[in-house]
C-alpha cells in the first residue's frame, strides 16, 4: 500500500509541473513504453551490483575500464541516493547530453553517445518506468579514477571531441526496417559500445564500426553481416534466433553478451530483433587480411590437441553441434583478428546463458589447468589456419597474458 | 545438537535424483511450495564431470567418486537368517548414488519398459499356470502397464529416450521389440548407431528364429530438445557412462533433462548435504508432520511439511520408514508385516565372445549402445513344466572397455602374470559380450530390515540386508544363459567363455545396482506399504517413490518404471489428492 501511495505522489508532483499534453502520457502505455526501452538499453544489467546480488537498478556495479574502477548510479527513485528527486528534463539531459541534475558530465562508459539519438519522448518514457520501481537507498562508491581524469571536467573536454548531441535521423533511402534497426543498434542496443574499436581516449573509431572491440579482454567479434564482415555466413534468421532465443547454429552468447541476450534482447519483439539483422546484414566490410597456411608440423601438433580436447562437442571436423556446441571453423571469434576471447575461453570455460526460450546452460569447461600456453598457442593457430577464411597464429605469450590477467581474479 | 525448528512447506522431497527431480517439476508447476533435501552435494555437468576429467576410471571407477560413502552410511549383508551379517565397508555388488542427480547421474542409460505382464505377475502366471509355489511372495502391483503407459511415454520424451517402437497403438511395428507393450507413440529420437558386436549378434539371433531389437537408449543418437526446452547433445561413443557423470550433455539426467528449469522456479528450494533422519508423525500416527534433518555442522532441524515424498535410493527409503516407525515392518518367520518386504535384485549371467581377426574395438561404446531379444522375457515364451516364472533380455552391449576395469580374457589364461598381459593385448580389442538380465521374483526369505549390531554416525541401526537367490532365480537362469551362449555361439568368433550365475549370492563383484523392494506398492495394505498411486496406507500424506515400490523385479533396467511411476503418482497428487486431501485408495 506504501509504495502505491508514492507513486501517487510522484505521478502527481510531475504532473504539476508538466505540459497538459503529457498528462496522458503518464498512463500504462507509457510506462510500458518505458520498459520495453529500459530492456533494449540493457540498463538493469550496469545499474545492477550483479556479482554482489544486487537489487535490480539500485546501481553499484563495478565496471572495470582502461582508465579505472567506474560504478553505476542507482536508478530506482530513492529521493536520497537513486532518482527520486530527479525530473523527467535532468533524465532527458543524463541520456541526451551526458549531464546529470548537478550539471555535472557523466564519464561515457554510460553510453549517452548512443543514447541521444533517442527522442525526448523515448526519454520520458523509460523514466516514467524507473519511477515506478521499488525505491532503493544505496549509496554508490566513489569511482577509482588516476588523476586527471578523477575531475569530471576532463570528461567535457572528452565530449567536445568525441560527442555529438543529435536525435536520430532515418535514412529515406532505406526501408523502414533498415531505419528501425539502425536506430534500435546505434541507440538504446548501443551494440558499438562493445563491438566498435576505441581509440585511446575509448571512444569510437568510425573506420571500425562494428568490426569487433575488446573490452575487459573479452573481444566482442565484427558483427557486421554483409559481404565480408564477420557475420556474414549468418542469415537474418540466424541473428534473430541468437538474440531470441540465446543460441543460433554459429553459437550462443556467453558472459558479457550472454548477459545482454538475457536481460535484453531476449525480451524485445520479433519485428524489432529482424530490423536489426536487416541492418546488421547491410554492413559490407574489406577483405580481411589474409595469411598463409600454417606449416604442417604445426598443423599436426594443433590438429592432435583438438581431437584430444575439443572433438568430443565441437566434432572432429569442426563443425560442432548446431545450437549446442559452436561450430568452430566459421566461429568469428576464433577467426576474430584479436584472438582474446578465444584464449580466454578455453582457459577458462564459458557458460551460455539459459533465456525463456531456452532453458538450458551448457558451459565449456576450464582448460588453464590442463593445456600449457604452448598448446593453446598451436592449438588456436591450427584453428585459425584452418577454415575457409584463415586468421594470424597466435603465440605462447599472448596466452600467457591472458592467463595472467585471469590469474588476477578476473 | 540442537534441533531448530524451520518454517514450513507444502511439499517436502527426501532425496533429489530422478524422482525427486520429478516430483519437484511437477508439484512446483502445480504451484506449490517445494523443498528438497539431499543428503550429498550439488553436482553439475561443468563443475563436477566436465569433459576434461569427466573419463578419470580412477577417480569414478576405482575410488567410487560419484557413489555414497561407506562411512557416511551403508548396510550389513548376510546371505540367510542363519548368518550374522556384517557391514559392507567397500560397495561391490551395487553401487547406491548420492547427491544431486542420484543414480541417476552415474547411470548407463538403458531405458526399457517393463511388460504389462511384469505389472500383474501373480494374477497372470497363476491364471496361466496354476498357483504359484509356497513361500513365493510376488504380487501384482495394483496399477497396470496400460495406466503407465502415458507416463512411460512422457518420460521418454523428457530423456529423448532412442529406440525404435515394436508395438505402435497395437500394431506390430518392423525393427522394433514385438513383445513390448503398446506404445502410444515413436520413440523421440531413432537408435543409436549399432557396431559390428551388435550387427553379428543381430544376425546370430535371427539364425536362432529370435527378435533382436535396438536397444532404448538415454545416450542421445542426436541433438534434442525435451519438452522442458532442455537440449541434449549428441552422444560422443566414449563408453564412459555407466560410474560417470557425462560431460557432453549426452545423457539423460536430472541435470540435463529438468534441474535447469525446475531451479528457477521461484517456489523451489534444494537444500544439498542435508541428511534427513527420520520422517516425523503426528501424536496420533494419523499424518506425517514434517521430517528431521541434520546438517555439516550437525546441527538438526525439524522441517514441517503438509506432505512428504520418499525420492530416496530404495535400500535409503526401506531404512527410514522403519527407523521412522511407519508402517509395520516384515516379520519372515510370520510373513506379516510389509516395510521391507520383497526386497529383490537381479539374476545376471552372459557369454563373451572372442574373435581371431575382427576387430569389435570395444571402446567405441555407450552405456545403452546394444542389440537385444526379448524372446525369453517376462511371459513371452511358455514355461510350462520349466519350475520358473519370468525371465530376462539378453542383448549384446559395447559399453565397458574402461581400461582399468575391463579386460577380459578366455578361459584357462592365468589371473595375472605375463601370460595375463598377453592375453588382454591380444584380445582387448576383440570381444563382444552377450548378457542375460534376469528379473529376480520375490520370496518370503529375502528382505530388509534394522541390523540389531551395526549403527551408523548417528547411532542409528544400519539396514540389513538378507538375500540369496532363489529356486526360481536358479531355474531362471539355468534356462536362459544357454541361450545367450547359443547366440555368442552364431557370431563367429573363435572361442566363447560363458560366465553362469551359480552358488550363492555373492555381494562383492558387481552386477547391478538394481536393489528393488522393501516399500512395494500393491492392492492391499496387509501385504504392500503403498497403494497403487505410491501414497502410503498408514499416512495418507506420505507418498514414496523408486524403485523400493516394485512388488518383485523384471528382468529389466528400472529406471524408466521408476520414472513412469513418478509420473503415474504426482499427477494423483495433483489431479486427485490436493482437491481432497486423504486416501487415495479405500482398504
Amino acid at each position: 500500500m506504501i509504495r502505491t501511495i508514492i507513486i501517487t505522489a510522484v505521478g502527481a508532483a510531475a504532473l504539476s509541473f508538466a505540459a497538459p499534453a503529457q498528462a496522458q502520457e503518464l498512463a500504462y502505455s507509457q510506462v510500458e513504453r518505458g520498459r520495453y526501452l529500459t530492456s533494449a538499453g540493457d540498463c538493469k544489467a550496469c545499474h545492477t551490483d550483479i556479482e554482489n546480488h544486487g537489487q535490480p537498478f539500485a546501481g553499484g556495479r563495478a565496471m572495470a575500464t582502461p582508465f579505472g574502477t567506474i560504478y553505476s548510479a542507482n536508478l530506482t527513485p530513492d529521493a536520497e541516493t537513486g532518482l527520486g528527486r530527479w525530473s523527467r528534463e535532468d533524465f532527458y539531459n543524463a541520456l541526451n547530453e551526458g549531464i546529470d541534475d548537478e550539471g555535472r558530465h557523466l564519464y561515457p562508459a554510460m553510453p549517452y553517445p548512443n543514447f541521444t539519438l533517442m527522442t525526448r519522448d523515448d526519454t520520458d518514457a523509460i523514466f516514467a518506468y524507473l519511477q515506478s520501481l521499488e525505491p532503493v537507498h544505496k549509496e554508490k562508491p566513489e569511482n577509482e579514477f588516476p588523476f586527471p581524469l578523477n575531475i569530471r571536467m576532463s570528461v567535457s573536454g572528452w565530449k567536445m571531441l568525441f560527442f555529438e548531441d543529435e536525435e536520430f535521423r532515418p535514412d529515406p533511402d532505406q526501408s523502414d526496417a533498415w531505419n528501425r534497426g539502425r536506430f534500435l543498434v546505434d541507440g538504446p542496443l548501443h551494440c558499438g559500445a562493445c563491438h566498435t574499436g576505441k581509440n585511446l581516449l575509448g571512444a569510437s573509431v568510425d573506420d571500425e564500426y562494428m568490426r569487433g572491440g575488446l573490452l575487459e579482454n573479452w573481444f566482442a567479434p565484427n558483427i557486421r553481416g554483409g559481404e565480408n564482415g564477420g557475420i556474414a555466413h549468418w542469415d537474418e534468421d540466424d541473428i534473430v534466433e541468437y538474440l531470441k532465443d540465446g543460441r543460433s547454429k554459429h553459437t550462443a552468447p556467453m558472459q558479457r553478451m550472454g548477459e545482454v541476450v538475457s536481460l535484453s534482447t531476449q525480451n524485445l519483439r520479433t519485428d524489432d530483433l529482424r530490423a536489426v539483422a536487416t541492418y546488421l546484414k547491410s554492413l559490407d566490410d574489406q577483405l580481411p587480411e589474409t595469411f598463409d597456411k600454417i606449416d604442417a608440423a604445426l598443423a599436426e601438433m594443433g590438429s592432435a590437441l583438438y581431437f584430444d580436447n575439443c572433438a568430443g562437442c565441437h566434432a572432429a571436423d569442426g563443425s560442432g553441434v548446431p545450437y549446442v556446441f559452436a561450430p568452430l571453423t566459421t566461429s568469428n571469434k576464433v577467426h576474430a583478428e584479436d584472438p582474446s576471447t578465444a584464449i580466454r575461453i578455453i582457459l577458462g570455460g564459458a557458460r551460455a546463458e539459459p533465456t525463456d526460450n531456452v532453458p538450458s546452460i551448457p558451459a565449456m569447461p576450464p582448460f588453464a589447468w590442463k593445456l600449457s600456453d604452448a598448446q593453446i598457442a598451436d592449438l588456436l593457430s591450427y584453428l585459425r589456419g584452418s577454415g575457409p577464411r584463415h586468421a594470424a597464429p597466435v603465440s605462447a605469450s599472448e596466452v600467457a597474458e591472458v592467463r595472467e590477467y585471469l590469474s588476477e581474479e578476473h | 545438537m540442537t534441533r531448530k525448528k524451520l518454517s514450513g512447506f507444502d511439499v517436502v522431497l527426501v532425496g533429489f535424483g530422478w524422482t525427486g527431480a520429478i516430483y519437484a517439476e511437477k508439484l512446483t508447476a502445480a504451484g506449490l511450495e517445494v523443498l528438497a533435501l539431499e543428503r550429498g552435494p550439488w553436482r553439475d555437468t561443468s563443475k563436477d564431470f566436465a569433459t576434461t576429467f569427466a573419463q578419470d576410471e580412477l577417480r569414478y571407477y576405482w575410488r567410487h567418486g560419484m557413489f555414497q560413502e561407506t562411512a557416511q552410511s551403508t548396510l550389513t549383508f548376510r546371505n540367510n537368517g542363519a548368518e550374522t551379517a556384517l557391514p559392507m565397508r567397500h560397495w561391490g555388488s551395487f553401487l547406491p548414488g548420492n547427491g544431486v542427480g542420484g543414480s541417476g547421474v552415474h547411470w548407463n542409460g538403458q531405458t526399457y519398459r517393463f511388460l504389462p505382464s511384469d505389472f500383474v505377475v501373480r494374477s497372470h502366471n497363476e491364471e496361466r499356470y496354476g498357483p504359484l509355489p509356497d513361500g513365493m511372495t510376488v504380487q501384482d502391483y495394483g496399477v497396470t502397464y496400460d495406466e503407465l503407459e502415458p507416463h512411460f511415454d512422457y518420460f521418454e520424451k523428457i530423456c529423448g529416450i532412442c529406440g525404435k517402437a515394436g508395438n505402435l497403438n497395437g500394431q506390430t511395428s518392423p525393427g522394433g521389440n514385438p513383445f513390448e507393450g503398446a506404445r502410444s507413440s515413436e520413440y523421440p529420437n531413432p537408435p543409436m548407431q549399432m557396431t559390428f558386436s551388435q550387427d553379428r549378434f543381430e544376425a546370430s539371433a535371427r539364425d536362432l528364429g529370435l527378435n533382436p531389437f535396438p536397444v532404448p537408449s538415454a545416450n542421445m543418437s542426436r541433438a534434442y530438445v525435451n519438452p522442458l526446452g532442455l537440449q541434449l547433445a549428441p552422444c560422443t561413443y566414449c563408453g564412459f557412462c555407466e560410474k560417470y557423470g557425462c560431460g557432453n550433455y549426452s545423457k539423460s539426467s536430472p541435470q540435463t533433462t529438468i534441474l535447469p528449469v525446475l531451479m528457477e522456479r521461484p517456489n523451489f528450494t534444494l537444500r544439498t548435504e542435508s541428511e534427513v533422519l527420520s520422517i516425523e508423525k503426528s501424536p496420533d500416527g494419523s499424518r506425517v508432520t514434517g521430517v528431521t534433518y541434520v546438517d555439516t555442522s550437525g546441527d538438526s532441524f525439524f522441517q514441517p511439511a503438509e506432505m512428504v515424498v520418499m525420492c530416496a535410493y530404495p535400500l535409503e527409503n526401506t531404512r527410514l520408514m522403519l527407523l521412522s516407525q511407519i508402517g509395520t515392518p516384515y516379520n519372515p518367520q510370520t510373513g506379516k508385516g510389509v516395510v521391507g518386504k520383497n526386497y529383490c535384485y537381479q539374476v545376471m549371467s552372459g557369454a563373451t565372445v572372442f574373435f581371431e581377426d575382427e576387430f569389435t574395438n570395444g571402446f567405441v561404446g555407450a552405456g545403452a549402445l546394444g542389440m537385444a531379444v526379448d524372446d525369453y522375457n517376462g511371459d513371452n515364451f511358455d514355461h510350462s513344466g520349466l519350475g520358473f516364472i519370468g525371465g530376462g533380455y539378453i542383448a549384446c552391449y559395447t559399453t565397458n572397455a574402461r581400461p582399468i576395469e575391463s579386460h577380459p580374457v578366455p578361459d584357462g589364461v592365468p589371473e595375472w602374470g605375463s601370460a595375463w598381459k598377453q592375453s588382454i593385448a591380444a584380445n582387448f580389442l576383440k570381444t563382444a559380450t552377450v548378457g542375460v538380465h534376469g528379473a529376480s521374483m520375490a520370496h518370503r526369505s529375502n528382505y530388509l530390515d534394522l541390523d540389531p549390531t551395526y549403527t551408523d554416525r548417528h547411532n542409528r541401526p544400519l539396514l540389513r540386508m538378507t538375500y540369496d537367490f532363489t529356486q526360481n532365480d536358479r531355474r531362471l537362469t539355468n534356462h536362459l544363459t544357454p541361450v545367450a551362449e547359443d547366440i555368442a555361439r552364431g557370431m563367429g568368433g573363435r572361442e566363447v567363455k560363458v560366465s553362469e550365475r551359480t552358488g550363492a549370492y555373492d555381494s562383492v563383484p558387481y552386477q547391478t545396482t538394481h536393489n528393488t523392494g522393501g516399500t512395494i506398492m500393491g492392492t492391499d495394505p496387509q501385504t504392500s506399504v503403498c497403494n497403487r498411486f505410491c501414497q502410503s496406507w498408514d499416512m495418507p500424506n506420505l507418498f514414496v517413490a523408486g524403485a523400493g515400490l516394485f512388488p518383485q523385479n523384471a528382468g529389466y533396467n528400472p529406471t524408466a518404471t521408476v520414472g513412469a511411476l513418478a509420473y503415474w503418482s504426482v499427477d494423483a497428487i495433483i489431479n486427485q489428492y490436493l482437491p481432497d486431501p486423504g486416501p487415495l485408495v479405500q482398504p
